[in-house]
């Protein structure tokens, strides 16, 4: 157990360099364990104070769907946990308008709130970014 | 694996000693866990570990320490929200040992 979330004196005595990190979220939330497990990088990334951003396109939109009962497939219902990342101090949320639109979603779907951005502003995002994990 | 006592009840614990199911938890189990490292349990324990459990309760995780002791800050006064009160509290880690106590299971980005 380290507890390096904790280390305030350790994040002034270290400083260090801050990269940009998109995490891109691209599967629905249940069925496959890429959803959870990659929600977890980043919440543990957050340790790290790095610049993190999540993005959600593709099924990935699902994930933030308001009202998911998952009762019969035997999964916890995350969902709620997208809201705790405010907290953690990840607040850059896009989701790819085209994704919502195919799905017959808005922003109002979603238990969070995000910014909606095109497909060609995602891609813009994504060229600035030091790293870009996909789940 | 493992399991604990409390109230005749045998539940059962990961290899680390936090409760598998949430919903074994009472306050008996935590006066046990605390006891067990040799803590008496007082309000100022029980006011973060009933923070903690309604905090799971909404997000369905365990905070990690730094978002704790900001949480516990905002909700109960920058006296409370530091370290140091949260570590004289809860000597083995605050997120950890306070999390264990409240039938949560370990804080994630704890290894």
């Amino acid at each position: 157990m380290s507890e390096v979330t904790g280390g305030v004196e350790v994040e002034e005595e270290i400083g260090g360099t801050v990269k940009k990190f998109m995490f891109v979220n691209r599967k629905a939330p249940y069925g496959t364990i890429y959803a959870l497990e990659g929600l977890e990088v980043v919440l543990i990334s957050a340790a790290f104070d790095q610049d993190v951003s999540l993005v959600f396109l593709d099924d990935g939109v699902y994930q933030l769907k308001k009202g998911q009962h998952t009762k019969a497939v035997d999964m916890k219902n995350f969902s709620p946990t997208y809201r705790a990342l405010e907290g953690y101090d990840i607040d850059k949320l896009y989701v790819e308008k085209e994704s919502l639109e195919e799905r017959g979603l808005t922003a109002d779907d979603l238990v969070v709130d995000v910014e909606v951005l095109t497909a060609e502003e995602i891609a813009k995002l994504m060229a600035e970014q030091d790293v870009v994990l996909s789940f | 694996m493992g399991t604990i006592e409390v109230g005749g009840k045998v539940l059962e614990t990961d290899e680390e000693g936090y409760l598998k199911n949430l919903s074994d938890w009472t306050p008996e189990v935590a006066e046990y866990m605390a006891k067990q490292d040799g803590l008496e349990l007082t309000d100022n324990h029980w006011e973060v570990i009933n923070f903690l459990r309604e905090y799971y309760e909404e997000y369905q995780i365990a905070p990690a320490v730094r978002v704790l002791t900001k949480a516990i800050g905002k909700k109960l006064g920058p006296d409370k929200g530091n370290s140091k009160y949260l570590y004289e509290l809860f000597p083995y880690g605050p997120a950890k040992q306070a999390c264990k106590y409240a039938g949560l299971p370990k804080p994630t980005g704890c290894v």
